[in-house]
């Protein structure tokens, strides 16, 4: 089987905020990316595992974790685990940081 | 703009700075210079870094972004050389010359390096910055022997970072006990036992003559002729006021830059601040005293009248590889004192206190600091102690006498920090019965167990009197923190704490960027605390108030225009009729507080769908006035007695954009037929022949419950003035998202009327509110003018793959 691995650049690493979320839409798919304060940028499937859904871009930024802004669930920017009491996962994506641009693998 | 530079970018010049940038933010076209390549760091945990407990980035205070919003031009990496006071100008190390109009000198201090032979060989270094740190972990990849000079806090906190980086540790002290300035000779031989235990090595009363070796340090000779060994030395024998720049000009100079009570120096427009500084003979080393000049300072220099710094009294509360100390006062005995001493050699603790005249003059507390706030209180205030226990033992009878008396404050915890409040919260809001619990809730006895006998006679206590209502009243604030509001209200206020990273920083929370509870209630109260000086922290607000929109399930936002009163007008709805055609807007709304919503907005058509409207924001997101619903009136309505409609627009007009621990509802009936529905409001008008009935604490929500009436007023400016004090009342007393019904059931209706029936208490309620409200701007307008909050918070960027 052929895996297409995609590598798109989306932003510039000196122009986003630490604590902060960004939304990007790749074709039909809507990214969340997020600068923490050490530095590091995650990005995840703009999309809570609640049953009912929501956004994770918006979300308070604490640590290396997203709180969910619709219901409030904590999910880690590292491995898009929600924590308990609540149960489920996000999908991640892979950045990778090239001088001052950032890429995401698809 | 007047040109203010600061020599020197650390904790106390900075601090200065942001209070500059408080009290007046377009005042200073401000330049600082910093001898260290980095933004301001928090140096007191270094130790932590080299402790392998923490990293650089998150010792940060303000990160370069910081220096960036306040248009602060930072040379890092850059000393200033030489002040020309006469031409009012400074030159730097790379030559650079910038003219002042004011002067803050805040270059802190150098760790005092050893006037001898040797002292410049390779492996030689201070403690004092990153730099140091640096240093000391690389070598310790290479070298094994490490001689730390100085037996003070610094020496040992290197001693004891160096030890877990695995070098073998030795400790030259030129005094016979370990940290002679804080403890007296028993709690500093205990001290030394511990540390011993752990591995350190001393070499006490002895003075470093030379260091040997060639190009590196190979060993020590002391002056007694005796020799060490040693691949790497670290000086930590103090420090000392880095005054070079100052006493190469015309500044006066002793131990640090002489400064009166105001921070003003001897040359006019030259200020010093910190470490630097000295001040009624003083020379401070402690955040807390430079903190407090930082503020006089900030004052001065922005024209202000301000408060004379008259010095500081300090305790000490340290915690030294473990061991858990406090000291205050004098702690060496003369033939006027007497001391009281606990000395527990078994359990490793000892505690004693210094008197004289009858009152306390100094404390050392080793191993269990739990009396030390209740005894600087007793040192402070200069109580007579006669006939006063001072040490409380555990026997059952007096326990309970002393937790009666004991305010919740007080620490019971010393490992974790558990306040007597967090226990007897913790017991009443989760209904806890037994030790275990309590310990595992509040983390209270889960380390080193001493304070269990104490958790114990509290839970007893506490399940045994119910009606201690000032204890019920305590809710810690959410996981992260132990403290309650009116501690965290308590230290904003007395620390002079400014900002969300600075609370969750100075007051230790566990979770280091805390969480959807307590961020946005930290910035609720520093708003309320610093009214109109406090800069919004907009990324600790939640979805809604960070966005000014709600969030709908789908990720897609509704608009709710301001309609004052009520009342709008054909050319308003026009234009909310053509933007929701423009933005194919999917639903259009009649909202429950008489306005329109539109409903299914994309964010990144927020900001141009505003500026379309062009009507300001109805906050019907808001931890703040929603609405002020309003019926007819005597305008229109026969049976009309008040223009409920006028007074339903002033009320909005006034109060719109205020934050409040919770959303605020009002309704203004013209009779007492009541259609605006104004007796389940949280503050509700009713007209009457004559005046005005008001009625608080009314919900129509969850909590169905019919409003209370407070007073009955004449005049619409009674209705104002009245509104305002308990608006202000209840923003200043309650917690955080409490609604004002349950409010006032907790704080009972009676109370509430008492304090507002004094004019004066009115009068400063209301002072208070005004200023308050003077520092808000409309949140719709300013998102359409700042290109930086639109490419923030309302961009979308659309990516296709191939093109």
């Amino acid at each position: 089987m052929v895996k297409t691995v995609t590598r798109i650049p989306v932003a510039n690493y000196s122009k986003l905020q630490a604590q902060t979320g960004y939304s990007i839409k790749i074709d039909q798919t809507e990214i969340a990316l997020f600068k923490v304060t050490s530095g590091e940028v995650f990005a995840l499937e703009n999309r809570s595992p609640h049953p009912k859904g929501g956004v994770l871009s918006e979300g308070l930024v604490s640590g290396k974790y997203v709180y969910c802004p619709v219901y409030d669930w904590k999910i880690s920017l590292e491995n898009g685990m929600v924590q308990a009491p609540d149960e489920g996962q996000v999908q991640t994506f892979t950045v990778e940081k090239e001088g001052d641009i950032i890429f995401l693998i698809i | 703009m007047k040109k203010l530079v600061m020599i020197g970018n650390g904790m106390a010049g900075v601090r200065t700075i942001e209070e500059i940038l408080k009290l007046a933010p377009e005042q200073f076209e401000i330049t600082i210079f910093g001898q260290e390549p980095y933004p301001n760091y928090n140096r007191i945990k270094l130790s932590n870094i080299l402790q392998g407990d923490t990293n650089f980035e998150e010792i940060i205070i303000n990160p370069l972004d910081w220096y960036k919003e306040n248009n602060i031009q930072l040379f890092s990496g850059e000393a200033v050389v030489n002040i020309d006071v006469e031409a009012k100008r400074v030159m730097s190390s790379k030559g650079r010359e910038v003219e002042y109009d004011e002067l803050i000198i805040a270059t802190g201090s150098n760790s005092f390096i050893l006037p001898i032979p040797g002292a410049d060989k390779m492996g030689v270094t201070g403690f004092r910055d990153i730099h140091d740190c640096e240093v000391m972990i690389k070598d310790a990849k290479n070298y094994k022997k490490v001689v730390v000079i100085g037996g003070g806090l610094l020496g040992l906190e290197a001693a004891r970072g160096l030890l877990n980086l695995g070098m073998k540790v030795d400790v030259v002290h030129l005094m016979p006990h370990l940290m002679e300035r804080q403890l007296d000779p028993i709690a500093s031989s205990m001290l030394k036992a511990e540390l011993e235990a752990q591995g350190m090595n001393f070499l006490m009363e002895k003075e470093t003559a030379e260091i040997l070796g060639n190009e590196r340090v190979t060993g020590l000779r002391f002056k007694d002729g005796s020799e060490i060994e040693a691949d790497m030395v670290v000086m930590a024998v103090g420090i000392k006021a880095n005054t070079e720049v100052a006493k190469n000009s015309t500044i006066d100079v002793n131990r640090g830059i002489v400064v009166n009570d105001y921070m003003e120096t001897s040359v006019p427009h030259v200020y010093a601040v910190g470490e630097c500084a000295e001040h009624r003979g003083t020379v401070y080393g402690l955040v807390a005293p430079l903190y407090e000049q930082g503020k006089v300072l900030a004052n001065r220099i922005c024209g202000l009248s301000a408060e004379a710094y008259g010095g500081s009294i300090t305790g000490t509360q340290l915690k030294v590889a473990g061991v858990d100390l406090y000291s205050a006062g004098e702690i060496t005995d003369d033939d006027q004192t007497k001391s009281i001493m606990i000395y527990n050699d078994f359990e490793g603790i000892y505690k004693r206190v210094l008197t004289k005249n009858n009152v306390i003059v100094g404390i050392v507390l080793y191993g269990d600091t739990t009396d030390s706030t209740r005894l600087f209180r007793m040192l402070t205030k200069k109580e007579d102690i006669s006939g006063v226990s001072i040490f409380h033992t555990n026997t059952n009878d007096a326990a309970a006498d002393d937790i009666a008396e004991m305010p919740n404050d007080e620490l019971i915890c010393g490992c974790n920090g558990v306040t007597k409040g967090a226990i007897v919260e913790a017991i009443k809001t989760q209904g806890l019965t037994t030790l275990d619990q309590v310990s595992h809730c509040t983390n209270a006895g889960r380390s080193c167990g001493r304070c269990k006998p104490m958790v114990s006679s509290i839970l007893a206590h506490t399940l045994g009197d119910q009606f201690d209502a000032a204890a019920a009243q305590k809710t810690s604030i959410c996981g992260c923190t132990t403290i309650s509001r009116e501690e965290l209200v308590e230290e904003i206020k007395t620390k002079g704490l400014s900002s969300v990273k600075e609370v969750m920083n100075v007051l230790e929370w566990n979770n280091e960027e805390g969480c959807t509870k307590c961020r946005p209630a930290i910035n609720y109260y520093l708003g309320m605390v610093h009214m109109d000086e406090y800069k919004d922290d907009r990324d600790s607000r939640l979805v809604n108030e960070k966005m000014h929109a709600n969030i709908q399930k789908d990720g897609t936002y509704s608009v709710v225009p301001r309609m004052y009163g009520g009342v709008t007008t054909a050319a308003d709805l026009k234009k909310i009729a053509e933007v929701a055609e423009k933005y194919n807007v999917p639903l259009v709304k009649l909202t429950g507080g008489q306005r329109i919503g539109l409903f299914g907005v994309k964010k990144e058509d927020l900001p141009s769908m505003w500026e379309d409207l062009d009507m300001p924001s109805g906050y019907a997101y808001g931890k703040t006035l929603r609405t002020v619903k309003t019926c007819v009136g005597a305008q229109f309505c026969r049976y009309g007695t008040q223009d409920s409609m006028a007074l339903g627009i002033e009320l909005e007009k006034k109060f719109e954009r205020l934050d409040t621990p919770h959303k605020v509802k009002m309704g203004v009936s013209a009779c007492p037929r009541n259609c605006s529905e104004a007796g389940i409001k949280d503050i509700g008008f009713v007209g009457i022949d004559g005046g005005w009935e008001i009625y608080v604490a009314g919900n129509g929500g969850v909590d169905l419950r019919p409003g209370d009436l407070l007073c009955t007023v004449k005049t619409e400016e009674e209705v104002m003035e009245m509104t305002g004090a308990y608006l202000q009342y209840y923003r200043e007393t309650a917690n955080y998202l409490e609604r004002t019904s349950k409010w006032v059931e907790r704080m009972g209706l009676d109370h509430v009327r008492e304090v507002l029936a004094d004019e004066e208490t009115r009068k400063a309620l209301n002072e208070r509110m005004d200023k308050t409200l003077n520092r808000y701007i409309e949140p719709w307008n300013e998102a359409i003018k700042k290109e930086d909050i639109q490419d923030k918070y309302y961009t979308k960027q659309t990516i296709k793959v191939g093109e």
